[in-house]
């Protein structure tokens, strides 16, 4: 129970410096930081919350497919986007 | 977990030998079940409901393109039908055809299971779906919507004036009763397999089952997180595909067909495992390469979300993206082909038994095989330059959805009909029927090949009057494809008064859904059956078991 606690106001900490980097002139970081800040995040709610720290190799597993199927669909999106200037649009 | 998972822990336990088709006759008994079996008869009414009023549209469009004027409907009044079948079909019929219905019937006999994993999320999943279905039913009634099935922004966020977000939010409703029964499948072919059921032991029905449930749970919430956006820009102005507020309209477009790509697998690879079944069971014989089909339908489903650009060619994506996309799109033909080819090798030397089943699945590779050819040409990017939002498209893929999924929907039905209902039907009909939807189906949409390859772009319903003479074969066709798909809907439900009683294992097959009574027990086995071989383990390749079969 203290663990969640614990983890909750590590949230909301994060929250808060989610608030604070938006205002902050950090430039180009300024997304970067907020992924990382959300992946931050992710992690905590999918370890403690979600139970993933006491779960099997199967549940696990499936967290990672998840991840994984999230990352082709921003890998091949960003395809598009990184590359549409490559013969000038 | 499930009573079905306290069976496999009292395998000696003797259980009611009571049918499931006798245990309760009250409406309560019937829309409070938590049977697998009373639950795909549920889904098996409904889905024939919405197929019926889909193919309602579909006569509609038909009729309408038989002159080149579009006499019968409004241009408005045509985008409503076309969209209204989309919707209709895809959502509501095509991906809850074959899981919800022969899978939900089928899986928990054919791994010696009780019940599926948690049949009151099976039920509660049923009623997800109705309700889905009865808010699109309101849109219809209240007037439809104009964006066609693919919601494509901006028309959708800022120009269409029909329910969008009514359909949208009834779409994103039905995406949970999908991902319900991925679930569900997923955690019953882990955990509830009988006794001796190890991963090599399983049918192909269940392979292709494991394999779609990957795509119900990974691709759904996409989908469904894209129709929010949809309906948050549209209600509150949020910028997230308007470039007018900050967004862009190709990332619902990739977002979209991230979801709506996949789709197709849901659609066909449970298709795929109903031909796997089919064949076996016709020919007689062990499936020619048991893995490659088994690890097929996994490849499908990896590699089938890694295509989705090939949607996206001629819309302003990157000519690299394209081309890598392109690539990926001829690859997943890698694994449907040898599918394909597998099938062919089965029937080699086999103890061939034409019957309807057979029929419906031979006209499944033909029909798969003409859309899967026309995928590949659509995958190179210089011809899907010229045949884009053509005819050709539209052609193609009722080629895979409907010449493919419904075919094996009816393969499937007839094959397990027997099962479900404990009644023979008239063979002779069934194969007329198959033969009547073989031709009516070729005869609709092959000219529709020729149509798209000569210019005629989809969604109009006016056109220049030279492609009247294809059109009116189309909608010929049509008429004879209503004539097919109508025709087991009379003699099947006559079989339910009349027909003879089926035995156990009318087939000769394999398999143990076969080894219980027809209909099968409440409990779908009165002993837990123990698996000591694998499948399709038939007499033709092992005499030595032709005495017991």
């Amino acid at each position: 129970m203290i663990r969640l606690v614990l983890v909750s106001a590590a949230l909301m900490l994060l929250l808060a410096v989610t608030v604070v980097a938006a205002h902050l002139p950090l430039g180009p970081a300024k997304p970067w930081i907020a992924y990382g800040i959300a992946f931050a995040k992710a992690t905590l709610i999918l370890w403690f919350f979600m139970e993933m720290r006491s779960e099997g190799a199967t549940a696990r597993l499936a967290m990672v497919a998840a991840g994984v199927w999230l990352l082709m669909m921003l890998t091949l999106t960003a395809a598009d986007y990184l590359t549409r200037s490559w013969i000038g649009g | 977990m499930s009573d079905a998972a306290l069976d496999i822990d009292r395998p000696d336990e003797e259980v009611e030998d009571i049918s499931y088709l006798r245990a309760g006759h009250s409406l309560g008994s019937w829309f409070l079940t938590t049977d697998h079996k009373r639950i795909a008869i549920l889904y098996l009414v409904s889905i024939t409901f919405f197929f019926l009023i889909g193919g309602v549209a579909a006569a509609l469009i038909r009729l309408d393109l038989l002159t080149p004027a579009g006499d019968l409907m409004t241009n408005e009044g045509y985008n409503r039908a076309f969209s209204l079948h989309g919707i209709i079909m895809v959502w509501f019929f095509l991906i809850p055809s074959i899981p919800n219905t022969i899978g939900n019937f089928i899986i928990p006999l054919m791994i010696g299971a009780r019940d599926l994993a948690f049949p009151r999320l099976n039920l509660l999943s049923w009623y997800i779906y109705i309700v889905a279905g009865f808010i699109t039913l309101a849109v219809v009634l209240g007037g439809g919507v104009d964006t066609g099935w693919t919601f494509y922004t901006p028309l959708s966020t800022m120009y269409a004036n029909g329910m969008v977000v009514a359909t949208v939010v009834a779409v994103f409703i039905s995406g949970f009763s999908t991902i319900l029964t991925g679930i569900n499948f997923i955690v019953t072919i882990h955990k509830l397999r009988a006794p001796g059921m190890t991963w090599s032991r399983l049918p192909l029905f269940i392979w292709s089952h494991y394999a779609v449930s990957i795509i119900f749970v990974l691709a759904t919430p996409v989908l469904a997180i894209t129709l929010i956006l949809v309906a948050a820009e549209r209600l509150f102005g949020i910028g997230v595909f308007d470039p007018a507020l900050g967004g862009d309209p190709l990332l619902f477009q990739h977002l979209f067909w991230f979801y709506s790509h996949p789709a197709v697998y849901i659609m066909v690879l449970p298709a795929m495992g109903v031909i796997s079944e089919l064949i076996t069971s016709a020919a007689h014989k062990r499936i020619f390469g048991y893995w490659f089909v088994a690890i097929a339908s996994i490849a499908i489903a990896v590699i089938g979300f890694l295509v989705w650009g090939h949607h996206m060619f001629v819309s302003g994506q990157s000519i690299y993206a394209s081309a890598f996309f392109s690539f990926l799109s001829i690859a997943v033909a890698v694994p449907s082909a040898i599918k394909v080819y597998n099938w062919t090798a089965t029937l080699y030397k086999g103890d061939i038994m034409i019957d309807a089943p057979l029929l419906f699945a031979m006209g499944f590779i033909g029909l798969f095989v003409a859309g899967g050819l026309t995928g590949l040409m659509l995958a190179m990017l210089a011809i899907d330059v010229h045949v884009h939002d053509t005819y050709f498209v539209v052609a193609h893929f009722h080629y895979i959805m409907v010449g493919g999924t419904v075919t094996a929907f009816f393969g499937a039905l007839h094959y397990w009909w027997p099962k479900i209902t404990g009644r023979l039907y008239n063979e002779t009909l069934a194969r007329i029927a198959a033969v009547v939807i073989l031709v009516g189906f070729n005869l609709t949409f092959f000219p529709q090949f020729m149509l798209g390859y000569e210019g005629m772009p989809r969604r109009y319903h006016v056109y220049p009057p030279e492609f009247q003479l294809l059109q009116v074969f189309s909608s010929a066709g049509a008429a004879l494809l209503a004539v097919g798909y109508a025709m087991p809907t009379f003699y099947l439900l006559w079989s339910l008064r009349r027909g003879p009683r089926a035995p156990a294992n009318p087939w000769g097959a394999t398999g143990l859904e076969w080894t219980t009574s027809s209909p099968p027990p409440k409990h779908n086995f009165t002993q837990q059956p123990v698996v000591v071989r694998g499948p399709y383990y038939y007499p033709l390749e092992h005499p030595a078991s032709r005495a017991n079969a």
